[in-house]
């Protein structure tokens, strides 16, 4: 998709700002504590047997570009607070952007009026994961150049660079745009737990797009950029982070060369209207991890959310193929014995790491799948106990503060080959095969099964060697049977990083960013088709 | 909520403040409620007001927009002031268009008190006979209902005032049979609460999942479908969003032609084909106004299957020198008398979709997108749905589709679009799925 389908989500409240306000630090830590305590007792006198209040700054800047114009700079900021309460063992949820004692403690009796209304439809007593309580505790991203103090015109100088080298290099179009975004965030409950998280995130993209006036084809190529949980000291190219991939590819790992990558871009584009369209049929996949990572989110980090397991998601997102009943046999093979999926929030430069959750539970890891074989789900205080398990796994979050808060996606990721094997001797065995890059179309089913996915740059593998460049590819496959199909997973030395910066789910709509780590992997004989004539093999 | 006066007033003071070159001020306020259910018990519900304004100051070809949503004075004051200091800090923009001058707007149909008035307990009843309608055929719903109140007002400082109120709302459903093997759907979109309808939906959704059950499997081919008001609107709202002349213009669109500029006047579906918009028909009224303060008119997009018209921003109509036709805040696909029963009747040998799920663009070129069927796919025999078959996902262009449209039904209201049930020749199915 290109940047024409990007739009920042409509953050409750959210209002343009002066940049210079990005810099103010918001109200202090004891002022929370005194608003989220008054907010807590006045819940609690109202009827809560349990409150959290959630005081939130949100802070989001976006600057958009084509070509030689800057199409939009967006500053927002949304401030308010969010309270959550269980009163005749209901859920009840009420938001205010009044931050004064009186303004919470007139929220909190709502949360908890409406709570009391729904309790008539409560079928069972909503019952908490045990949390105890953390006390004062802080977190934050651990950035070194916090992109926010970083004048708007140096980004639009960066920009306009990319957009003209894209152009040197024969593109005829590019839209190019920055994202950043900083959840300053204050939880309180009546666990006893007080947690001040700086929540900092960034994606730098763009799309360029070369057009043959005689054909009358155009061909685009996305950037090979990864969201990530990092501050302005991503965009400061870095030798050592960058990966000489095949066929003079660079690619990059925790920095990324934003004007380099635009210019291999619109070289690529140009290539690809002389690229073979690919003949359908049964392929050996190379997958690298800016392309593999989305197929990791939509075919394992969805289908283990276990709200989506238990119904909850039916009418919007859909359920999934991966239930309880699989699960509990302790022997669903989800795919081959090398695959070992976990789900991890402590990861270092990943979009879903926090020190705790939106209900204060501290950031954990823990496997999904363990060589192949199904092992847990990803859950909240509310869900863990139909698992038979005793401790919640960290996965809530709201989007802002008037959003409620329900089961995320933490970081799932492929963990590396446990034998050495690089890129390279991975394609020295592929006797048929693609090699494929980046983020493309992609679908899957309601329950996770069927999926597609496209790229952003394919080359043929023949007897072990690239040949050149292909296009119009997508491969189609069942979930279970691709993942047992996953034959090779390269070293750790290959690792890296895919994000997704706006995740949505849930009615009314509420996204999060989450980022999927992995090296290159092989899947063995997968079904590709070719798009332009959409014809299966 | 603001009425029209008080609105006016407001403007006025906001505009008041203003020592810019050109000042452009947008007020709106809403109220959104909603509720939300699965496992035959609510989930969330929540209800949100909020009133908010814009101020767009320009400089010569530099701009700067603030927003607000403090109502005193010194907060009017202070908003204004920021736009300025953004508009003289901002980058001068090649495409800098001048504020419009006062325009005629005809009177907004698109309002309804019926929807006005909608309170939680309304809700909660709406859900509840959703609810019941599941547990007394041994089903588990999952819903949602949302309702919208709102309100816009335009204005500047070339004397441009419009204002209008709106009202809309979305009920959708699904029935699941309690052993998970049957999946179901139903929809009511309105304008008017008074034609919300939560029980007919779930009825409706209960019925297809009942009868879904234990779908057979028929191998992905080339089909004829007949494809439901949803489904026909899940791609068809895809082919009116991409029309855009400067896109096409451009060379990157399926509306550009080869060699350059765009393929208005070009015949490029099946004759049944016309598309039109009107923001004053009674089933799907819009706001009688664009964002940026154009009228909103009735306008032909395509007529007897030949392109007439894409819709122009202000800037690339004034490089082409044409008329710069907004885009349309909905659609309608002109239908015939026919019912849905009438389609499936004609139809010897096809297939029946009731909605398409995650749906995604392939190749843009061609338009051709990808996704699955969902909640309801049943087989057709000599003009009688036969039994339920298994999902499929299917690699089709909506252009391809209107190239292939042999009949086409009633037009039923679908978010804000007229959409009729339509039979198609040649569907392009590519794999089976086996999602209930």
């Amino acid at each position: 998709m290109g940047l024409g389908a990007l739009m920042l989500p409509d953050y409750l409240f959210s209002k343009p700002v002066d940049a210079a306000r990005f810099l103010d630090s918001g109200i202090d830590t004891k002022a929370k504590k005194e608003l989220a305590d008054a907010a807590l007792a006045r819940a609690k006198k109202s009827g809560a047997t349990y409150a959290d209040v959630r005081i939130g700054r949100y802070l989001t800047q976006s600057v958009t570009t084509r070509e030689a114009k800057v199409q939009n700079i967006a500053n927002n900021e949304s401030f308010g607070v969010g309270i959550r309460v269980i009163a005749n063992g209901t859920w009840g949820f009420a938001a205010t952007n009044e931050v004064t004692k009186e303004g919470v403690q007139k929220c909190a009796d709502r949360a908890v009026l409406l709570a009391k209304a729904n309790a008539r439809l409560q079928k069972e007593p909503v019952k908490l994961a045990p949390q105890k309580g953390l006390g004062e505790r802080s977190w934050k991203t651990p950035i070194e150049i916090n992109a926010f103090k970083i004048p708007v015109k140096e980004k639009v100088d960066l920009l306009m660079k990319v957009n003209s080298e894209a152009l040197k290099a024969g593109a005829n179009f590019i839209n190019s745009a920055l994202f950043f975004a900083n959840e300053q965030k204050y939880f309180a409950s009546t666990d006893g737990s007080y947690i001040d998280q700086d929540i900092h995130r960034l994606w730098p993209t763009f799309t360029v797009t070369v057009v043959d006036k005689q054909t009358g084809k155009f061909k685009t190529r996305d950037a090979l950029s990864a969201p990530m949980g990092m501050g302005y000291e991503y965009l400061t190219p870095k030798a050592s982070e960058k990966i000489a991939g095949p066929q003079g590819l660079v690619l990059y790992r925790y920095a990324y060369d934003m004007v380099e990558d635009a210019v291999q871009a619109a070289r690529q584009a140009k290539e690809k209207h002389t690229a073979k369209s690919v003949k359908p049929g049964e392929y050996d996949l190379v997958l690298d991890p800016n392309h593999l990572g989305l197929t990791i989110h939509e075919s394992v980090g969805h289908p283990l959310e276990l709200d989506r397991v238990l119904g909850y998601e039916a009418n919007y997102a859909g359920t999934s193929f991966c239930t309880l009943d699989k699960w509990k046999s302790g022997n669903f093979n989800f795919g081959s014995k090398i695959v070992n999926i976990v789900a991890d929030r402590k990861q270092p430069h990943f979009l879903n790491t926090v020190g705790y959750d939106d209900e204060g539970v501290p950031a954990k890891e823990w496997d999904l799948i363990k060589d192949g074989i199904l092992v847990n789900y990803q859950a909240t205080r509310d869900q863990v106990q139909l698992l038979g398990q005793t401790e919640s796994h960290g996965c809530s979050y709201a989007d802002n503060w008037g959003s409620v808060q329900f089961q995320r996606m933490p970081n799932v990721s492929l963990r590396p080959g446990r034998e050495q094997l690089s890129v390279e001797d991975m394609i020295k065995g592929v006797e048929k095969g693609i090699y494929i890059l980046g983020r493309g179309s992609y679908s899957i089913d309601q329950q996770r099964y069927n999926f597609q996915f496209g790229g952003q740059v394919f080359y043929e593998i023949e007897n072990g060697k690239i040949t050149g460049m292909l296009d119009d590819v997508a491969y189609q496959s069942n979930t279970q049977h691709f993942w047992n199909q996953c034959v090779q997973i390269c070293d750790e030395k290959d690792y890296r990083c895919f994000g997704t910066f706006f995740d949505g789910k849930g009615q009314p709509g509420q996204v999060s960013a989450v980022s999927h780590g992995c090296s290159t992997s092989r899947f063995a004989k997968i079904n590709v088709l070719n798009t332009n004539s959409s014809k299966t093999a | 909520m603001l009425n029209e006066q008080e609105a006016k007033k407001l403007l006025d003071k906001i505009l008041s403040y203003a020592k810019a070159d050109e000042v452009s001020v947008t007020i709106t306020g809403s109220r959104v409620g909603n509720i939300r259910y699965a496992r035959n018990t609510v989930s969330t519900n929540g209800e949100t007001d909020n009133l908010s304004f814009a101020v767009t100051s320009v400089y010569g070809k530099r701009s700067g927009t603030a927003t607000g949503n403090e109502f005193d004075d010194a907060a009017l004051e202070r908003t204004v002031r920021r736009s300025e200091e953004i508009a003289q800090l901002a980058p001068e923009s090649p495409e800098f268009m001048t504020a419009l001058p006062p325009q005629h707007y005809q009177q907004g149909m698109n309002y309804s008190e019926n929807t006005g008035r909608i309170d939680p307990v309304f809700r909660v009843d709406a859900a509840l006979a959703s609810i019941q309608e599941c547990v007394k055929n041994k089903a588990t719903a999952a819903g949602y209902l949302e309702d919208t109140t709102s309100f816009k007002a335009i204005g500047n400082n070339k004397g441009l005032f419009g204002y209008n109120k709106e009202t809309s709302g979305e009920f959708t459903v699904t029935a699941r049979t309690a052993d998970e093997k049957g999946s179901g759907y139903g929809v009511s979109y309105f304008t008017d609460a008074a034609k919300l309808d939560t029980k007919g939906a779930t009825e409706v959704a209960v019925k297809k999942a009942l009868a879904w059950k234990d779908p057979k499997e028929l191998k992905p081919e080339r089909m004829t479908v007949v494809l439901e008001p949803q489904a026909a609107y899940d791609l068809l709202s895809l082919l009116v969003n991409a029309m855009d002349a400067r896109s096409a213009d451009e060379g990157r669109s399926y509306f550009g032609k080869r060699g350059g500029g765009n393929r208005i006047g070009s015949q490029l579906f099946q004759d049944k084909v016309t598309i039109f918009s009107d923001p004053f028909n009674a089933e799907n009224p819009s706001s009688p106004f664009f964002a940026d303060g154009r009228p909103q008119q009735k306008v032909t997009w395509v007529e007897n299957g030949v392109l007439k018209a894409l819709p122009y921003s202000r800037y690339w109509a004034a490089q082409k020198g044409v008329d710069a036709v907004p885009p349309p805040e909905g659609f309608i696909m002109q239908g015939s008398g026919q019912s849905l029963d009438d389609l499936i009747k004609a139809t010897d040998k096809g297939v029946l979709v009731t909605r398409f799920y995650y749906i995604r663009l392939v190749d843009p070129q061609t338009l051709v997108f990808t996704g699955l069927t969902r909640d309801g796919t049943f087989s057709i025999e000599n003009g009688e749905i036969k039994n339920g078959i298994k999902n499929f996902r299917f690699n089709e262009s909506p252009a391809a589709m209107l190239a292939n449209l042999e009949a086409v039904g009633k037009p039923v209201r679908i978010q804000n679009s007229m959409v009729p049930p339509m039979r198609i020749r040649d569907f392009n199915f590519t794999s089976l799925s086996d999602a209930v």
